[in-house]
């Protein structure tokens, strides 16, 4: 399944936060989407998950979502979003729950993305006992476990520590490998953008229109640290940025 | 700054000082602001000051028209329970209190979560509340008895109004302060709106309903004694007033330890419940 988004643009009240996007995620790939701080990036997100609506423009869904996928548009938090008071198979049971499954094809689905993400050993913990690594690799197994169609992730990796940040960019890169998902992922840290982008958006400063969408072909297996080309790649789009940012930062910053 | 940085290997050197080598350490002033249960501690104080009481009483210090010596009081009660009489008072008590309390904490639940959800309900209910809450139950008894009759109605009535406000309070306030973020986890797994209330909104909400419910007991063993002071044959409420009235302080003493006593056992069920259910917090 493709998500397009046509001509959309969005306001509160009179703010007007993105202006006539037009964008293609294309099933199987990860498209990452950058831009300075307070651009609109989260109210992309929520706009493709149907968290809000759109003030003008439309998105669109082409294609069936995949059979057995329960929840097509799906969520990744930031700040996790576990309940602290299920144990990890608890939380990603929340998420089936709803949709009336036979107890063998819940426990199915839960043993096979505790399996995809390693945390098979940690079942019966409780979030309050993980690291903040650990706590997004069970909120991305309850995004895996309902089968998504597109996985909606808003800088799923901002709230850990970089050495954790690497760990788990190694993760998704393997998830993807093993089985290729669709994403749409947020962020402003330029290294993730180029390490884990098939497409990388480029947004302006609010009001946030597409300046530039960058097509990165090498495969993402080949996308280590030590890659050259990959370091070119990011200080390119660091330049497209850099005027960006510096202004919006400066628009904060005065009120 | 910037040399540091671009010479790892290098220290600065340390300033000149006369103790240089032999140095100073650092003082603590660190810890505290940690109580941990001291279990014992509670227990002694309890039993220091009875004994200390008796003491007095028994030296004369403490004369037993002023304050009959705790033994005094302990004979009262033995006299109670052996006259069966006990067991007559804090049934009666019970039932009143755990007909008031269940009621006046369910209905209150029940508001408090509408007026936590609804804008309607909320704006509805939150300026009643506001307006009610404060005025002294005790005050409107006389209106009870006429609305509800001198039996166990009013008596009821009194309690369940002492709980009702405090636990709307409590109950909106929690839902207000539960994480948003997990419930718009719930909505972008498509849950429904009951499945979230059921499954999110209410257990986030649950330590903050906790300890309403704790402000309520107390409230309501508060309220339990001035509704059994009119027209109650029995209840420990009665008795103490009986008491008052006949300047029997030892029985006077007796009563009111067996209220603390029934305050105490209401304030540990509630934590039974608050370590079964919000084990999760440690
Ligand atoms: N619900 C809302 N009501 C009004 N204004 C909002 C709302 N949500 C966001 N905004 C405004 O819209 C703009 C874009 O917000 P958004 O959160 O999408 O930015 P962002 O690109 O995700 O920023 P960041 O990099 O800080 O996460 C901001 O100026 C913000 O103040
Ligand atoms: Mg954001």
């Amino acid at each position: 399944m493709d998500l397009r988004v046509e001509n959309l643009s969005h306001f509160y009240n009179d703010l007007e936060v993105l202006r006539d996007l037009n964008l293609t995620i294309p099933h199987g790939e990860i498209v990452c989407v950058i831009g300075p701080s307070g651009c609109g990036k989260s109210t992309l997100l929520r706009l493709l998950g149907g968290l809000e609506k759109p003030s003008k423009g439309q998105i669109l869904q082409l294609g069936e979502a995949p059979s057995g996928s329960l929840n097509p548009l799906t969520y990744v938090f930031q700040d996790f979003a576990l309940l602290p008071w299920r144990t990890v198979e608890g939380n990603i049971s929340l998420v089936l729950e709803p949709h009336g499954l036979s107890a063998e094809e819940k426990e199915r689905r839960i043993a096979d993305v505790l399996e995809r993400t390693r945390l098979s050993d940690f079942r019966k913990a409780v979030p309050k006992q993980l690291s903040g690594g650990m706590k997004q690799r069970v909120a991305i197994a309850r995004a895996l476990a309902v089968n998504p169609a597109v996985l909606l992730m808003d800088e799923p990796l901002s709230a850990l520590d970089s050495q954790t940040r690497e760990l788990l960019m190694d993760d998704l890169v393997g998830l993807w490998q093993r089985e290729p998902f669709t994403s749409c992922y947020i962020t402003h840290n330029l290294n993730e953008a180029v390490r884990l982008g098939h497409k990388v958006v480029v947004l302006s400063r609010r009001p946030g229109l597409i300046r530039e969408i960058v097509d990165i072909d090498i495969p993402l297996s080949e996308r280590d640290v030590s890659n050259p080309k990959l370091a070119a790649l990011q200080q390119q789009l660091w330049e497209m940025m850099r005027d960006e940012a510096q202004t919006a930062d400066m628009e904060l910053a005065t009120g | 700054m910037s040399d540091i940085s671009t010479q790892p290997g290098q220290q600065t050197p340390a300033p000149a000082a006369p103790d240089a080598a032999s140095g100073k350490p650092v003082s603590f002033r660190g810890g505290g602001f940690a109580p941990k249960p001291r279990k014992l501690v509670g227990l002694a104080v309890f039993v220091v000051l009875i004994a200390l009481w008796e003491l007095g009483s028994r030296s004369g210090v403490i004369s037993s028209l002023v304050l009959p010596a705790p033994s005094e009081a302990f004979g009262a009660f033995m006299d109670l329970a052996n006259s069966g009489n006990l067991w007559r008072h804090l049934s009666a008590s019970l039932q009143r209190l755990v007909i008031g309390f269940a009621c006046g904490v369910s209905l209150g639940l029940i508001f408090g979560t509408a007026a936590g959800l609804s804008s309607v309900a909320r704006a509805a209910i939150t300026p009643l509340v506001s307006a009610i809450f404060p005025i002294p139950k005790i005050a409107l008894l006389p209106l009870f008895i006429i609305w509800f009759g001198i039996g166990e109605g009013s008596k009821v009535a009194t309690i369940l109004f002492g709980c009702f406000f405090p636990m709307v309070i409590a109950t909106y306030s929690a839902i207000d302060n539960v994480d948003r973020t997990l419930i718009r986890m719930g909505q972008s797994f498509s849950l429904s709106r009951a499945q979230i209330i059921w499954k999110i909104v209410l257990p986030a909400a649950l330590p903050g309903i906790l300890s309403g419910t704790r402000i309520a007991a107390s409230i309501s063993i508060i309220l339990l004694v001035a509704a059994e002071m009119i027209g109650a044959e029995y209840g420990i409420g009665a008795y103490v007033l009986l008491a008052g009235n006949l300047m029997a302080t030892d029985q006077l003493i007796a009563g009111v330890a067996i209220l603390s006593l029934l305050g105490l056992t209401v304030n540990w069920l509630i934590s039974r419940l608050e370590n079964h259910f919000l084990g999760w917090r440690n």
